[in-house]
């Protein structure tokens, strides 16, 4: 077979979110981390005392951590004073379209998201560098006492609740990059589902950096009381500069008795940005936890979607869908923690590696001692398009718990030579024949989202694997 | 307009092996041509070979369809042009329902978009002819598929595509004798004066179903002997040891 044509860019080529747009800058800090700018936000927030303290204790915990040993890369890659910790275009986060600056509006009609989409949604959130731009929920749901706000306005109008949860599921000692988020925190979503209430219809956020060298530290906390539901999905992108920018989240969630959560997130990052995510659900007695995962963008990605099922009979369940493209490397995967008894959990992870992306599951499979009769089940898969690219697996698994039941299951596969062939020859172009197989390697994960969701996934991935030879 | 497949002087390796070693043949329209062979004689070359599989190096020699020389056009061209290749292992593709292949197939040959109903109500038929149950196509394509199965998916993809000229590649193999019968039934449903069909095949038990018009002997990548069905019947009876002796 004769040498692969040069692989286009991703850049440009395929990432239609990669514009950015003038918007004026209302508060800003200068470049930098610093306790300086750490008051300056508590300042123009106006937050209350025990916030600025735990912002400051934050910052000296994420300034004496270091990146743990099984990161990969990263400690050399960037530094932290490159970036621009808190950017604000906007003055506060309104209810009503109308109200969004006009230039905020056009660059969210340009990415689609646009006020119709409402129609759909439960709730809509649009953050825009560090702050949330809009925020609002329909009034039905509100009626049912489902709250949804930005972080900021949850810790100001629901004090209590707030503090009662905020933090103590991902506290700042966890990790660097979470001591790194609480410091500097800004935007994200608080929503709170009160007992027996279904919010059948998602509530979706959408994250958007557009200023440059910015680093962008959303935090969500998700708290669904006892026989709730609720589905949250958040999408996010970014322009494309020739520089870094970061963006570090936490996500906290509790999932009481009987109440089952999903969150799906369709990260599509530009790859100037470095993704380093915590997400962690506390799941209560018989309690179900969904993480659908789908890294789709990035330069790289470090996130690792949890589940710890702390009452007996708890589910937890990641699907997790990662597509490196080039210049991209997705170390990506899921932990499951069992810490009662007669818990279960599934991990279904996907990862396509292509143009010399790389692309890493990592995932963890923890049976506590007292956590008797749980069941695991953990498959993953990789599809390597060519021999630039790469994939690894590290799962990890400590089973101290009696009567456990694991199960784990990984393959690696190619496009082949043949497949190419065989659907060529019924006349499909190579590339449509790519993506076929790119789709159906998918497509066990894919069919279990919303069609919406599923569309806008097969699309993504698509538009990545064009020019892809096997 | 010149209806023919013409095989030129044709020459192909595969690794630095010379396998075809100039081959001649002319398929009409209307007509069905078997080629019989030995192991170890070229027929799967052939068929890769007229089908464009990037394996298989072509070092001299013409393939024209309908007059126009095909060697330079990529698979998926010659598809497009009318060309089929019925496959002797055909590889299973996961998570690809059979329907929305077949679709996708149908409109690449078609070149443009077809009704969706016209090509659901088209397929139920020839499902039909292939006695073919209704959930087979919303399977992964050939994924889990018996022997017997995936022959039939490939008639199936030849009975939709409706190409000028077919090759089969040694369709019978791994074929029950009902299976057989079915399969040998939905190609004669297609024989007609609008197709040319090339049966390659190292046993004459295809050819019991679907008589030919003629008989091809390939040995050592060269035809080295043609007639008619008897052909068949001879060679079944007196084995390639007959032909390859006189050689």
């Amino acid at each position: 077979m004769s040498a692969p044509p040069p692989t286009e860019p991703f850049a440009g080529r395929a990432y239609k979110e990669g514009f950015h747009d003038d918007i004026k800058t209302l508060k800003s800090v200068p470049k930098g981390l610093s306790h300086a700018v750490v008051d300056y936000m508590c300042d123009v927030k106006g937050e209350p005392n025990w916030m600025r303290e735990f912002r400051h204790r934050s910052l000296d915990l994420f300034l004496k951590q270091g990146i743990p040993e099984w990161v990969p890369g990263l400690r050399d890659e960037f530094h932290y004073d490159e970036f621009t910790y808190y950017v604000s275009p906007v003055e506060k986060s309104s209810r009503r379209w109308e109200d969004v600056p006009e230039e905020i509006r056009r660059t969210y009609d340009k990415l689609g998201i646009a006020k119709e989409e409402q129609k759909l949604l439960g709730g809509l959130g649009a953050q825009i560098d560090s702050e949330m731009a809009y925020h609002n929920i329909q009034e039905s749901l509100a009626k049912k006492g489902v709250i949804f706000l930005s972080c900021d306005d949850g810790m100001k109008q629901y004090p209590d609740i707030f503090r009662q949860h905020f933090a103590k599921n991902i506290p700042p000692e966890d990790n660097k990059f979470a001591a790194l988020n609480a410091a500097f925190w800004s935007g994200g979503s608080f929503v709170y589902i009160p007992k027996g209430v279904k919010c059948d219809i998602p509530l979706s956020v959408y994250f958007r950096i557009n200023a440059e060298q910015f680093g962008q530290f959303e935090r969500t906390l998700i708290i669904c009381e006892d026989d709730s539901f609720c589905h949250y999905v958040e999408g996010c992108s970014a322009p494309i500069y020739t520089t870094n920018s970061l963006h570090a989240a936490v996500v906290e969630i509790y999932v009481k008795e009987r109440a089952r959560c999903r969150y799906t997130t369709i990260q599509n990052w530009s790859t100037d940005v470095y993704n380093l995510v915590t997400k962690r659900s506390m799941i209560s007695a018989k309690g179900v936890m969904e993480w659908v995962d789908g890294n789709l963008g990035s330069k790289r990605t470090v996130k690792y979607p949890s589940c710890y099922m702390i009452g007996e009979g708890a589910h937890g369940e990641v699907l997790s869908l990662a597509s490196a493209d080039k210049g991209m490397w997705q170390d990506a995967g899921a932990k499951l923690v069992f810490l009662a008894p007669n818990c279960s959990g599934r991990i279904n992870s996907k990862s396509i590696s292509g143009h010399g992306g790389r692309s890493s599951y990592r995932g963890l499979v923890q049976v506590a001692r007292n956590a008797t009769g749980c069941r695991a089940q953990v498959n993953c898969d990789a599809l390597i398009l060519d021999p630039h690219s790469r994939s690894d697996t590290y799962p990890t698994m400590e089973i101290n718990g009696d009567l456990a039941t694991i199960e784990h299951e990984a393959t690696v596969s190619n496009v082949s030579d043949e497949q190419l062939f065989y659907l060529t020859s019924r006349g499909l172009k190579k590339e449509d024949a790519v993506s076929m197989i790119v789709n159906g390697f998918i497509e066990p994960v894919v069919k279990e989202l919303p069609m919406e969701f599923a569309v806008e996934i097969n699309r993504l991935i698509g538009l990545q694997m064009e020019g892809s030879v096997g | 307009m010149n209806e023919t497949f013409e095989i030129v002087d044709l020459h192909a390796r595969i690794e630095e092996r010379e396998i075809l070693r100039g081959l001649n043949l002319t398929i009409r329209k209307g007509e069905v041509h078997a080629i019989m062979g030995p192991n170890g004689s070229g027929k799967s070359t052939l068929a890769n070979a007229i089908m464009g599989n990037p394996k298989y190096e072509v070092t001299a020699g013409e393939i024209r369809l309908k007059g126009e020389n095909i060697l330079n056009l990529p698979t998926e061209e010659r598809a497009r042009k009318g060309l089929f290749l019925a496959f002797q292992y055909p590889c299973e593709v996961p998570g690809v329902r059979t329907a929305n292949f077949l679709k996708l197939a149908c409109n690449a040959r078609a070149g443009k978009e077809l009704d969706t109903m016209d090509f659901y109500d088209k397929l139920q038929e020839k499902m039909k002819v292939l006695d073919i149950e209704e959930k087979f196509v919303r399977r992964y394509l050939n994924e889990g598929f018996s022997g017997g199965e995936k022959k039939r998916n490939e008639i199936l993809q030849m009975l939709m595509l409706e190409p000028e000229f077919a090759v089969l590649d040694e369709t019978d193999s791994g074929l029950d004798i009902d299976a057989l019968k079915i399969v040998c039934e939905g190609v004669n449903k297609l024989r007609g004066p609008d197709i040319g069909i090339l049966i390659i095949t190292h046993y004459e038990r295809m050819l019991r179903y679907i008589t030919p018009d003629y008989v091809h002997i390939l040995v050592e990548g060269r035809l080295v002997r043609s007639g008619g069905p008897e052909l068949a019947a001879h060679l079944e009876q007196f084995g390639y040891d007959w032909i390859t002796k006189k050689q």
